[in-house]
Formats: C-alpha cells, structure tokens, sequence
C-alpha cells in the first residue's frame, strides 16, 4: 500500500480518481419487494469505480435496502423478491452462474454495529481466508498485516493480536472489522452507517480511512449524517420513500441540488 | 401544582397527617422486603439440610472400600458398591452418547436450518411434550424396543432410557444456547462469505458451546439421579458387569433397593450411596461450569 497516512483532511476535487470506469456498479429498472412491500421503486443509477459513494435519505427511504442487495445480503430475508437488475463490472449478479457465496466473498461489507467475532484479533481478520480454505501461515500473517495497516490499526494492535478482539474500544473494533472486510481484496465496500455507533474522534479516523480507501476500492456508504457525506463522499444519491430522487455529485447534491425535496432534507425541513 | 411538586413540599409543610402517609408507606416497604428475604433464605433450607442430612447419616460408611468392593448379601456387612457406581456412570454415559448429539443437531436444524418450517414446529412441541412425561414411562418406552426384543434386562436398555430423558432438555437448552448468539455475528459470516455450514461450525457454535455444555450438564445431572427408567430396563446386579448387555446396577437402584430392606447396614450404605451420588452430581455441575465459563 502505497497511501501515505496523513491523509488530507478535506475532500478536494483533486484525489478523484477519474480513470476508473464510471458504471462500476449499475443498477437497472430495480424494484424491490419485502414480501407485498415494495422497499425500492425503480432505481437507476451507476456508481463510478475507485469512489466514494454515499446513500443519504431519511430512515425507510431504501437506503439500506438497496446497499444490501449489492451483495445480496437481503436475501437472507424471507419472502423477498426483486425485479430488474445490478451489474458489478457489466456482469448481472443475479445471473444463473453466479453463486452467491463467491458474490459475497469478492465484496465486502461493514455494519452499523461493528460485529467482531468472539475471536481473536487475528482469526477476526482472516476469517474470509479461512473459509475458503487458505491455512498457510505464510499466507495469513501477510494477510493481517496488510487489512490491519489498511484499516489504520496495525500499530495500534500489533502486540496483542491474539487477543480476543472484544477487549477493543468502539471504534477500533469497528476499524477491525473494515480489516475483516477487505482481507479478501474485494473489489466493492459496502458500509452500512459505520460511524452512526462511534464517538467524533473514532469518526474523523474512520472517514479518514475510507478517503485512503477510495484508491483501492469501489466504496458506497449509507449514512444519516450529512455532514459525514460532504466529508468523504464523491458522489451522492438522495432517496426518498424507495425513489432515487437525486444522484450527483456531492459538491452539487450540497449547494445547489436540482430537487426541491432534495433541497428540503439537506436544509433540514424534514427528515 | 403537579402532584410530584406538592409531594416534595410535604416536608416543609409540617402537615402530620401528610407526614404520617409517608411513614405507613416506608413501613410497608420494609415490611414486604422483610418476607422476600424471608422466603428467599426459606428455599435454601431443603438443600442445606438435604446436604447436612446426607453428610450425617452417609459419611460413617465412607471409605476406599466403598469404591472398590461389591454390595454385601442382605444381613452381612461391609462391601461397597463399586459396581454401582460403574454402572451409572456406564449408563449415563450411553444415554449422553445417544442423546447428545441427536439434541444438539436437532436443536441446530431447528434454529439454523429451518426455524419456521412444519417440522422445526413440531420438533419443538414434542421435545416439550417430552419434558413433561414422567421418568418412569421413558423406562417403560426402553423395556418395550430394548428389554422385550433382547430378552435381557441391559446397560443397553437403561441408557436408552436415559436418552430418552435426557434428549428434550439437551435439545430446548441448545436451542436456547443457539438463539442467544447475536444474529450480528451471523450476518458478518454471511457477509464475509461464508456457506450456512461455515457459519455454524465456525462463528455461531463455538459462541453457543459454553450454553450448549451447561444444559447438557443439566441433563446428565437430571439422569444420574434417576430410578424409575432403570429399575426395570438395567434392573440390578450384585456383581461386576461383564458386559453391557446384561443387567446393571446404578447407584440409584442401589439407594432404592437398600433403603427398603430392614438390615440397618443396608440401610447406612444406602445413605452412603446418595452421599456419593449427590457429590458426583454436584462436582459435574461445579467443574462444568468452570470449565466453559472461562473458556467464554
């Protein structure tokens, strides 16, 4: 990793990559149903490669619903079903070849609640190693010295690895489980509010985390906080009730937004 | 005035009758806090003096030879009831072997596989039905598939019945063990990649285990004790078992048999026995608790 560690405090145009392919991820006609619910009215949308992303809108508007399906997390609901379709690099993840597992295990995904394993700083991050059957040491330590440095915790934890990583405070658990994420090299980052549990200071080191980030990985983040978006966000889409009311990038969604309802969440009338 | 402000002026005011509502009150409150703690210490009575009764009556007899010799012939004296106590642990050994895993991968389909499924529904409900029957009708069950198609009273047979007692609480404490770990750490696994299986085996058992181990203690502890389900599937034996497929003594028909006889040696032994019985049953529960709660 060639990123330096002090990253620049304040998104600037200039650490866009603009070589990366514009339609990453692209979301199709999509329509989305929890049982006879539709949670998502057709979304449309194309998220650009090595950027970072941020789904905003007040609780319900789909947000999450659609961040989920990029990996298809939402199907380990009952009675769900969807209609249209998203492509990760021009390939359907819905096509018949695809198994779902492999899907998962070439993205990853951070939750609201940073969820470590009962185990091991160590076992935490090789998890995704694990199970898909890499054992060599070799393998493993370089593993976790990798995630550990690109999530900004290797110097914190790197004496205590085989400790259990329930002993770690919020926001360095929450920063081992971006570690555990992105141990596999995924190509996407999925974060769903990774900072909504943390304190300010835990924040600032987790957003200047994901602008170091953005170099490697394709990274679309749902969050409430809008002052979160601005900060680390290239792009941001604004939904309301399961519509995308509004994509652009996130200069514009902040300062001058298209949408009148667009207007009204980001200046606090509702929401 | 709102209630809560003309309460707190009630001190000020110095009006007694007010004064005296707030002192009944206080009183009230000791009084029923009194007769919780009362009847709290009043459950402990039956153990304490269960335990004192044993460590009186039990201890006499207590020795080496107790461990190592044979039940002593109606009227004679000394002997032991090493045989017993190989017996129990024999067939509750048998019973756990068949028991344990059965509970524990039905209590995993049940919770991991299929929790709303017809069969997940029905699982639940007979291991409850289960719960409820008496021991003696486990014994029953065991005689009729074991006993009566055999044609030997077993080892065989009273470990069955053991099983069968044991199986409901081993599976709804599992199951109970399985829906306590965080769903979080099974949507991480998932969202790492991992199969069902992988999921199982690597995040939510391991996480469950210590709880899993503490109803099967629950279990063991519950089945050492028993006599009904043994006294006509193992029935008894004064001698060393040869093999499992002959009748077997246990600790528990032991007490039964020697409580009934009017030879006070007997008798004294019979005490002995629950002494021993209790203690194994106790150091189970005590070691087992140590031993997977640390691990937790």
């Amino acid at each position: 990793m060639q990123t330096s560690k002090e990253a620049p405090v304040k998104m600037t145009t200039d650490d866009r990559n603009l070589l990366g392919r514009p339609d990453f991820i692209s979301v199709k006609d999509f329509n989305f149903f929890y049982g006879k619910k539709q949670a998502l009215h057709t979304i449309n949308m194309d998220i650009p490669e090595r950027q970072v992303t941020a789904l905003i809108g007040p609780s319900g508007c789909g947000k999450s619903t659609l961040l989920r399906n990029f990996n298809r997390m939402n199907e380990l609901i009952d009675g769900v079903h969807h209609e249209g379709d998203i492509r990760i690099l021009g390939k359907s993840i819905y096509d018949k070849g695809i198994e779902v597992i492999s899907l998962r295990r070439s993205i990853g995904m951070v939750f609201q609640k940073s969820n470590p394993f009962p185990k091991s700083i160590y076992e935490n991050v090789v998890f995704a190693l694990r199970i898909s059957g890499t054992s060599k040491k070799s393998e493993l330590d370089e593993c976790v010295e990798r995630s550990l440095r690109g999530a900004a915790l290797w110097n914190e934890v790197k004496d205590r690895l085989h400790e259990s990583a329930l002993g770690l405070s919020g926001g360095q658990m929450q920063r081992l489980c971006i570690a555990r994420a992105i141990a596999n090299r995924p190509k996407v980052l999925l974060m769903d509010e990774p900072c909504s549990a943390l304190d300010p200071i835990a924040t600032v080191k987790v957003e200047e985390l994901i602008r170091e980030l953005k170099q490697q990985f394709t990274i679309v983040i749902v969050t409430h906080n809008m002052q979160q978006a601005t900060r680390c966000s290239d792009k941001t889409a604004f939904f309301y009730l399961g519509k995308l009311i509004e994509f652009a990038d996130t200069p514009k969604i902040f300062s001058n937004p298209s949408e009148k309802q667009t207007e009204d969440y980001i200046t606090g009338r509702f929401g | 005035m709102d209630p809560i402000a003309s309460h707190s002026l009630d001190f000020f005011d110095g009006d007694r009758s007010v004064n005296s509502k707030t002192v009944a009150r206080s009183l009230t409150n000791r009084i029923l806090s009194g007769v919780c703690i009362t009847l709290s210490l009043l459950t402990m009575v039956p153990l304490i003096s269960i335990i004192f009764l044993l460590l009186k009556q039990g201890l006499p007899l207590l020795g080496a030879g107790i461990f190592t010799e044979l039940p002593p012939a109606a009227g004679m004296t000394g002997g032991g009831f090493g045989n017993a106590i190989l017996g129990t642990l024999a067939m509750v050994g048998i019973g756990l072997a068949v028991s344990a895993p059965a509970g524990i991968l039905s209590a995993i389909f049940i919770n991991e596989y299929a929790p709303t499924s017809r069969l997940a529904q029905t699982v639940r409900l007979v291991a409850k039905l289960l719960t409820g029957i008496p021991s003696i009708i486990c014994g029953v069950f065991a005689f009729a598939v074991v006993v009566m198609m055999t044609g030997t009273f077993s080892a065989y047979a009273g470990g069955l019945a053991l099983a069968v007692l044991m199986l409901p609480t081993i599976l709804l404490t599992s199951e109970q063990a399985l829906m306590g770990v965080q769903s979080a750490y099974r949507e991480a696994a998932y969202g790492l990649g991992a199969t069902r299986f992988q999921t199982i085996a690597r995040v939510v058992l391991p996480d469950a285990f210590p709880a899993i181990m503490t109803g099967v203690m629950l279990a063991v502890a519950r089945a050492a004790g028993e006599t009904a389900p043994l006294i006509f599937t193992a029935l008894f034996s004064q001698f060393w078992a040869k093999s499992l497929n002959e009748p077997t003594a246990s600790l528990s028909v032991l007490i039964y048999n020697f409580s009934t006889v009017p030879f006070p040696h007997q008798i004294a032994m019979a005490w002995t026995a629950s002494l021993v019985l209790v203690a194994f049953v106790t150091l189970a529960n005590i070691s087992a608790q140590t031993i997977f709660s640390r691990k937790n």
